[in-house]
């Protein structure tokens, strides 16, 4: 061996003892498009201040299940995790994310309002640092739904006024609050029917009309392929989706907004990591998570931050260069009828209701 | 008889083949290290999950045994003891955090624990045992959960360290106090959902056996310089991805897809009645028929290889018209490819996933979509662990079926 060579072995060798290389940590998220706007906003200025490598891992769907995995196998891999509002209760609840203190781990606001104000009801579990507020909704064929586009979420049961093929996702949560509101029940008291069996049967027979002619998906990326290819007329996804569908890709697809679903997207920071991988992980959220960051966001695609500090300061999209505000679903022109994700009642009622929906299904 | 060096001759054998043997162990046993730990123990420890629940006597010892003399049937609540000791359980649990863990354990069983553990585990974290009692009320001010018989009555159902109570889900049933139940009409689906694993799976090989034997026929039977290009065409989509092969059947199939489009093209299908060929079993069944057929052509060409052609020549020479030779003398030795090939598709066949939810819509769907939805949606590990357990116990159920009706030593992959 030359002596050059021998220098790298030994260094490599001492690399791999050290375990993690102290300049390392892994983000796990979505993949895609998301992804990249992370990669813009918060890891490229994270690397080049710290000095820090990011690898990323685009694991987040499964995240639950390999936390889980991780932690009864008693070895972490990851350093921070981007997960969903109810995942991250989940987490929480089981014991594997670490407990954040708002005030003490994440920046307060460039007026001095502190993080937990700033944030406010949007930091549903003591384990959930929110990123991005997005939401559910639907996206309609303009050119297919006739002289009068739909305005109204229950244009999805009208099948008089708008017959063909709609796209709904394969699980309860969203579909049985918006079968309950246009079956007459009032926006307040959705979730009291839906406690109660008698209210889950009146969620599912409204739905019922409709069955055959739902094309039931479970990607994010289905909705988007169906409208495009013209297979059903309106459908619901993220809006992010269907903001990349009408914008970047230039179909002939509208947004209706009523009636959508805010649901949050953030950080957890698994429970157990090694003083040092917390030290950095910490570091890191109080980096990307503060007011201009998460604006920052919002220049890569079309989710609004979920700092109130950091709604004035969102502003043109990177490459189209259109505003970005009228997209957000947050802005008031969209948000004027809104549901906010009922984590609380869907950690108790998801198994049930999930059972019950998917025998409704195979019927 | 003595051996040359005096040992009694059976001695001295069992000796040297006792050496013969150990080497032979050696020599597999790194495989039999690998397949152990690789293989044996996560499907062992996988078959325990599914009867195991130490969670809720380990989390509250103390009120699992004051539940002991409580009459669950009663329709009364416990006593103050119960209350005592399930606080003194709680303020310890709440300090490690597994209060919360507990609450999505047995929030599988009865709606509403995890958000009643959750709520109450910040008021009780405040009590003191010793000096705050007693408890009762107090506890049903916090949540009126606690003020439920019910709530008790799952607590003491589903408190045994080793429990049926997972594999009683996996078949639609539930513990109650009054022993196994029914669930609820409307939420079976779990037996539903086994009986259409099989059913499909079974039509799925059948419709692998009719497309394969023709082409592994031809396989064999041509030159070998036009079979390899033949065979080449079965490789390739063997080679793709899962995913793609997937997706390309939902731009085939779909309403607006190719399929329809040629035959409303071609007038044969009306244009406001397009086939519905995906999104149901139809979708399913062709899907997995094309990504399986190279599991069922291998087998049945390697075995066809090996038919000698004099046999049939024989036959024809005798005055056997094509249809008595291929029936009688060609068949009958081709079978083991068929049984091999239908083994291999049939299993596989019974756990996929990934296809079915893609193009299966609401009836084409499989229980292993189940099974990965408790894993990693609902975190119902137990649940899904006595599911695999069930397909694995009807595989093998199958498999000697089939050792008994065709025999196992008549299978062959080449």
């Amino acid at each position: 061996m030359k002596p050059t060579k021998i220098l790298l072995t030994a260094a490599a060798i001492a690399t791999a003892a050290g375990g993690v290389s102290a300049e390392e940590m892994t983000i796990v998220s979505w993949g895609g498009a998301y992804s990249k706007s992370q990669l813009k906003a918060y890891h490229e200025p994270y690397s080049e201040k710290s000095g820090v490598t990011i690898l990323n891992d685009d694991s987040s769907n499964e995240a639950v299940a390999k936390l889980r995995a991780m932690n009864e196998a008693g070895n972490i891999t990851w350093d921070v995790v981007d997960v969903v509002a109810a995942d991250a209760i989940r987490l929480c609840d089981e014991g594997l994310a670490m407990e954040i203190d708002p005030d003490t781990m994440l920046a307060p606001a460039p007026d001095g309002t502190s993080a937990a104000d700033d944030f406010g009801e949007l930091l549903v579990s003591d384990c959930f640092i929110p990123q991005i507020v997005y939401s559910t909704a639907f996206g309609y064929r303009t050119d297919l739904v006739g002289d009068t586009p739909p305005t109204d979420i229950c244009a999805v049961f009208d099948l008089e006024a708008y017959p063909g093929k709609r796209s709904l996702e394969k699980r309860p949560i969203n579909n049985m609050e918006w079968a309950l509101l246009c079956d007459g029940v009032a926006k307040d008291d959705v979730y009291d029917v839906l406690a109660t069996p008698e209210g889950q049967e009146q969620a599912l027979k409204k739905l019922d009309t409709i069955k055959d002619s739902v094309v039931w998906w479970s990607a994010g990326a289905d909705t988007p392929q169906l409208l495009a290819d013209g297979e059903v007329i309106m459908g619901s996804t993220y809006n992010g989706r269907l903001f990349s569908v009408i914008e970047e890709q230039k179909q002939p697809v509208a947004m209706l907004w009523d009636a959508q679903v805010f649901d949050l997207d953030g950080w957890i920071i698994p429970a157990g990591l090694s003083d040092e991988r917390k030290q950095r992980a910490l570091d890191y959220i109080m980096f990307a998570t503060d007011t201009q960051r998460l604006a920052d966001q919002a220049k890569y695609i079309s989710y609004g931050p979920a700092r109130a500090s950091s709604a004035p300061l969102v502003g043109q999209h990177a490459e189209l260069g259109i505003d970005m505000a009228p997209h957000m679903p947050t802005d008031p022109e969209n948000a004027k009828n809104t549901f906010l994700y009922n984590y609380e009642f869907w950690a108790d009622y998801r198994d049930d209701i999930d059972a019950k929906f998917q025998a409704w299904l195979a019927q | 008889m003595l051996a040359a060096d005096g040992t009694p001759l059976k001695q001295s054998l069992a000796r040297s083949l006792r050496r013969q043997k150990l080497r032979a162990l050696l020599l597999i046993s790194p495989l039999l290290l690998f397949v152990m730990f690789s293989f044996i123990v996560p499907i062992a420890s996988m078959l325990f999950r599914s009867v195991e629940n130490s969670i809720v006597s380990e989390t509250l010892p103390l009120t699992v045994e004051a539940l002991g003399n409580w009459d669950e049937k009663s329709g009364e609540l416990p006593g103050e003891d119960v209350y005592d000791a399930f606080v003194r359980d709680m303020v310890i649990a709440i300090d490690d955090k597994k209060h919360t863990r507990l609450g999505s354990r047995l929030n599988y069983e009865e709606t509403g624990m995890s958000s009643m553990f959750r709520r109450s585990g910040r008021s009780l974290k405040k009590l003191d045992p010793e000096t705050d009692g007693p408890f009762k009320d107090q506890l049903i001010e916090i949540h009126d959960g606690w003020g439920d018989v019910k709530t008790w009555q799952v607590i003491k159902t589903h408190s045994a360290p080793i429990t049926n109570g997972y594999f009683l889900n996996a078949v639609d049933m539930q513990r109650t106090p009054d022993g196994a139940q029914a669930q609820p009409e409307d939420k079976q689906i779990l037996i539903k959902l086994f009986g259409r694993t099989l059913f499909m799976s079974l039509v799925i090989t059948g419709s692998c056996i009719l497309l394969a034997y023709p082409v592994s026929y031809l396989l064999a039977t041509l030159p070998m310089r036009v079979s390899n290009m033949l065979m080449i065409f079965v490789l390739l989509p063997f080679w793709t991805s899962l995913l793609v092969r997937t997706s390309a059947w939902k731009v085939m199939l779909q309403q607006q897809g190719v399929i329809n489009e040629t035959l409303v093209w071609l007038g044969l299908v009306a244009d406001d009645a397009r086939l519905v060929i995906i999104n149901n079993q139809i979708g399913t069944i062709t899907a997995m028929t094309h990504i399986l057929l190279p599991f069922m052509i291998l087998p049945m060409y390697s075995v066809m290889q090996t038919i000698p052609i004099t046999y049939t020549r024989a036959a024809k020479s005798m005055g056997a018209t094509n249809w008595t030779t291929f029936w009688r003398i060609y068949f009958p030795q081709s079978i083991p490819g068929i049984g091999a090939g239908s083994i291999l598709v049939f299993i596989l066949s019974i756990g996929y996933y990934i296809t079915p939810e893609i193009v299966g819509g609401t009836k084409g769907v499989f229980i292993s979509n189940r099974i990965a939805y408790h894993i990693s949606s609902s975190l119902n590990w137990g649940l899904a662990a006595a599911l695999g357990t069930i397909l694995l116990g009807v595989v093998l159920l199958l498999y000697w079926v089939y050792d008994k009706i065709v025999g196992i030593d008549n299978v062959k992959l080449g």
